[in-house]
């Protein structure tokens, strides 16, 4: 067997490693870096090895799909792009990590999509961020950036209009302290390049051939007994249904679905792009904006990632671990109390529910207020511990609350919807996913688990002290939108129970492993850090090279992939299904868009 | 019976509108509206009924480590001057994620040696995210996070870059708003000058205690 290297994860299995590299002799060989660990594959082998990996080995699930540029100015410097799949067992266990490197100028590798679908739309981003062209891609077109950005933006060579520095803090700021205003050097109509031949004046985004190319093609699949002209709908991007800037094109033949696409990227800021200008502990704040709703399990994970690479400095001690768990539930039941009740708004019972739903969230982002600070963006991690200990009475008031009344009204919430004849009527049956359908898509969190798939990362692949609590991972088994409904409910049950023994066994103590400098330093690696988020499994895969920002940052956002599977969900049901469809993923466009 | 889920759903909507109802009628006498105590109760763990806050007429009140852009804190000594606690050491400028402080620093005419206190101190808060890390990590506890969010503008082009004097403000709003915060660095300072003046002080007896052995004194004091 090859050397581990230090920093390998306990959670991967040195059994299947081995087995991996005796399968593939001169396929596949150890990362041997320091600090790396998993697989490189030879570039043309990929999908042998990809489709041995699945079949023999049962690794089924293909979490997360990203690209990382090695580039430097220097001379002699070995440039390259390398893809990074992470792959993992749907019936638990560690990952198995594999790359392959293509060169810069024309980097091609073979698309996984026709193997695991769920890599459609991750190889679409690298494909438009990155610039790596993959073979037998069905429909590879841009996804977040528009037809006319110019060049791949998160490569290293790439730089934006207003371009300051490579790395914060920017010297413009400190030491030389200059004053102005950021819009005055960036104006309007200035702050953009377009491809070569690309007219700006004359491009009409509503008929992005591309696109409807593609609904087309689609659509030549469905056939139907009686001829029926099919039109092409446009839902969103602004539309209340898509809860945010989000846009499906679907084509449609009467009032049923032919074929749909989602568009967007309306939102898209580049997260990335900044978290490597960023420093690491600069990014903690950023993370909160991905899904805004969760910002406590946004944290948590880029915490992981980081605190990996740190080895032990990076441990928090007992009572922020309890501290963690506690805010990381807590955002979990304000999460679904959320998805609960817009997911009754798009069924069409507007606003009682939701806002029945808010009463309590509210409660909750008041515990969350008065120890970060703030509602939403509570930017509470820190690598090694949390920023605050709770303040006098919210401990009481969180007993109170998990103990007395979010119980409660989460019956209460159950008696009023889940037998309702209406709801039922409208959600049973709806966008309905095959187990097989939902592993296939990568698709994670409680659109996974209703489908009969009980895969919580927190029970698969245990991080912080959750091997510590008794729970179910809840489940569900039809996997319509009822379900997926239901497992909510489930789900902000068992985060009571967690949050119940969490509460009783809290120890007194530090709050910070060791002081809380403004600059971390990370070891050179690379880290998978992953969390069971309200929405699914939320990644953070990061490269150091030991500077003080991240050479590569990359949030593999369950809203994003949960998408993948949206087509598959609606093909063959009424328009208004698809609203509820939607709905019943549960997105929020900070995390889809970055 | 088919319709009966639905029921059940219209009766839980009933009692939450009748509750609003029945808490007003406990209430009688005391204001559960306009009032600091409704306001506090409506949004407490036993709240019933409903729950809206009638901003701006009614606001809720803030706990101490809620965050809005920063301030920064200046001494007033007996004459009434102002002394900015900010000593431009530029780690708040430097752990800012968007980068919106600037510091403006300058230099002693004669000595030509850096003066501590800012010329200019700049946040652009249109810029600022409101994260709270310059706060955190300012070792003179010279910038601190306000409480006050209605800073709405007409022209944020010439009104959205806070100056000095425009983001200081004196100790004592700062005790106002985080008392706890400030009476435990209070107590971190007055531990840490009762060191030294311990320390002062054994210097000071050392070397009146041992007049007639004026060598020994210094090495005793370091
Ligand atoms: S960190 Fe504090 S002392 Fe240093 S420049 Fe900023 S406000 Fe001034
Ligand atoms: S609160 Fe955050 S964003 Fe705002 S000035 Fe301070 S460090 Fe910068």
């Amino acid at each position: 067997m090859s050397e581990q290297t230090p920093t390998a994860p306990a959670a991967a299995a040195p059994i299947e490693k081995s087995e991996v590299e005796k399968r593939f002799l001169d396929a596949v060989k150890a990362d041997e870096r320091a600090g790396y660990v998993g697989y490189l594959v030879e570039t043309s082998k990929l999908v042998d090895v990809a489709t041995a990996v699945r079949d023999e080995m049962g690794y089924d699930y293909l979490s997360s799909i990203t690209a990382v540029d090695y580039f430097s100015d220097a001379p002699d410097a070995k440039n390259f792009i390398e893809v990074v799949y992470h792959f993992y067992k749907s019936t638990g266990g560690g990952a198995l990590e594999l790359k392959v490197q293509t060169p810069r100028d024309n980097s091609v590798v073979a698309s996984l999509t026709p193997l695991y679908p769920g890599a459609d739309f991750q190889e679409r981003e690298a494909y438009d961020l990155y610039g790596v062209t993959f073979e037998g891609h069905p429909d590879l077109r841009r996804i977040l950036m528009w037809e006319g950005f110019a060049g791949h933006p998160m490569r290293k060579d790439w730089k934006e209009a207003f371009y300051e520095d490579e790395a914060k803090p920017f010297k413009n700021r400190w030491p030389e302290g200059q004053v102005y205003r950021i819009e005055d050097r960036n104006p309007y109509n200035k702050n953009n390049k377009y491809p070569q031949g690309f007219d700006p004046t004359n491009f009409k985004e509503v008929d992005d051939p591309k696109l409807y190319e593609v609904l087309e093609r689609a659509a030549r699949e469905y056939t139907e007994d009686i001829d029926t002209e099919q039109v092409v709908v446009n839902l969103g991007p602004q539309h209340p249904s898509t809860h945010g800037v989000f846009r499906m094109a679907v084509r449609l033949d009467g009032e049923t679905i032919v074929a749909l696409k989602p568009v967007m990227g309306y939102l898209h800021r580049n997260h990335e792009k900044i978290g490597e200008r960023n420093t690491w502990t600069m990014n903690m704040p950023f993370t909160d904006r991905l899904d805004y709703l969760a910002s406590m399990s946004n944290n948590f994970g880029y915490a992981l990632a980081v605190e990996k690479l740190m080895g032990d400095k990076g441990t928090p001690p007992e009572r922020a671990q309890y501290l963690r768990v506690i805010m990381a539930e807590l955002t979990r039941i304000s999460n679904h109390l959320w998805a609960i009740g817009f997911l009754l708004n798009d069924l069409g019972a507007f606003f009682t529910p939701a806002l029945y739903a808010i009463e309590e969230r509210e409660l909750i982002l008041d515990v969350f207020e008065a120890t970060t600070g703030s509602r939403m963006m509570c930017n509470y991690f820190r690598f090694g511990g949390v920023a605050r200990d709770l303040p006098d009475g919210i401990l009481e008031k969180i007993k109170l609350l998990v103990h007395d009344r979010l119980p409660r009204k989460i019956d209460e919430l159950d008696i009023y919807l889940s037998e309702n004849e209406l709801v039922r009527s409208r959600s049973e049956g709806v966008g309905v996913i095959t187990p097989e359908e939902a592993i296939a898509f990568s698709t994670a969190g409680p659109v996974l688990r209703a489908s009969g798939v009980p895969y919580d990362i927190r029970r698969a692949d245990p991080y912080g002290i959750y091997d510590r609590f008794k729970f179910d991972v809840a489940v569900r088994y039809h996997g319509d939108v009822y379900d997926r409904y239901m497992i909510r409910i489930d789900e902000l049950r068992q985060s009571l129970q967690i949050l119940g023994q969490a509460l009783k066994d809290l120890p007194a103590g530090e709050i910070m492993n060791g002081k809380n400098p403004y600059q971390v330093r990370v070891p050179a690696g690379e880290s998978y850090g992953r969390v069971e988020g309200p929405k699914g499994e939320l990644g953070y895969y990061i490269v150091s090279n030991g500077k003080g920002n991240p050479a590569r940052y990359h949030v593999r956002a369950p809203s994003f992939i949960n998408l993948t599977i949206l087509e598959k969900m609606c093909v063959g049901q009424k328009v208004a299904d698809v609203v509820v469809n939607l709905g019943s993923i549960d997105i929020v466009l900070g995390e889809v868009d970055r | 019976m088919y319709g009966l889920g639905i029921l059940k759903g219209m009766w839980v909507t009933l009692t939450h509108f009748i509750d609003s109802y029945v808490e007003d009628i406990k209430w009688m006498g005391r204001k559960r509206y306009f009032t600091e105590e409704g306001v506090e109760h409506r949004r407490s763990v036993d709240a019933k009924g409903i729950f809206t806050v009638q901003y701006p007429e009614e606001k809720l009140p803030v706990p101490e480590e809620f965050r809005y852009v920063p301030f920064l804190v200046y001494e007033v000594d007996e004459e009434g001057n102002k002394h900015d606690r900010c000593t431009s050491c530029g780690i708040c400028a430097k752990v800012c994620p968007p980068q919106c402080i600037w510091i403006v620093r300058t230099e002693d005419p004669v000595t030509k040696r850096p003066v501590p206190e800012p010329v200019d101190f700049f946040v652009d808060v249109d810029i600022c995210m409101n994260c709270g890390y310059c706060a955190e990590y300012c070792p003179f506890d010279a910038i601190k996070m306000d409480h006050d969010y209605e800073m709405a503008s007409f022209d944020r082009h010439a009104e959205h870059i806070f100056n000095k004097e425009k983001l200081s403000k004196p100790v004592s709003y700062y005790a106002g708003i985080r008392p706890a915060n400030y009476t435990r660095e209070e107590a971190i300072k007055a531990e840490e000058a009762a060191k030294k003046a311990a320390a002062a002080a054994a210097k000071a007896a050392a070397a009146t205690a041992a007049p007639a052995a004026p060598p020994a004194a210094p090495a005793a004091t370091e």
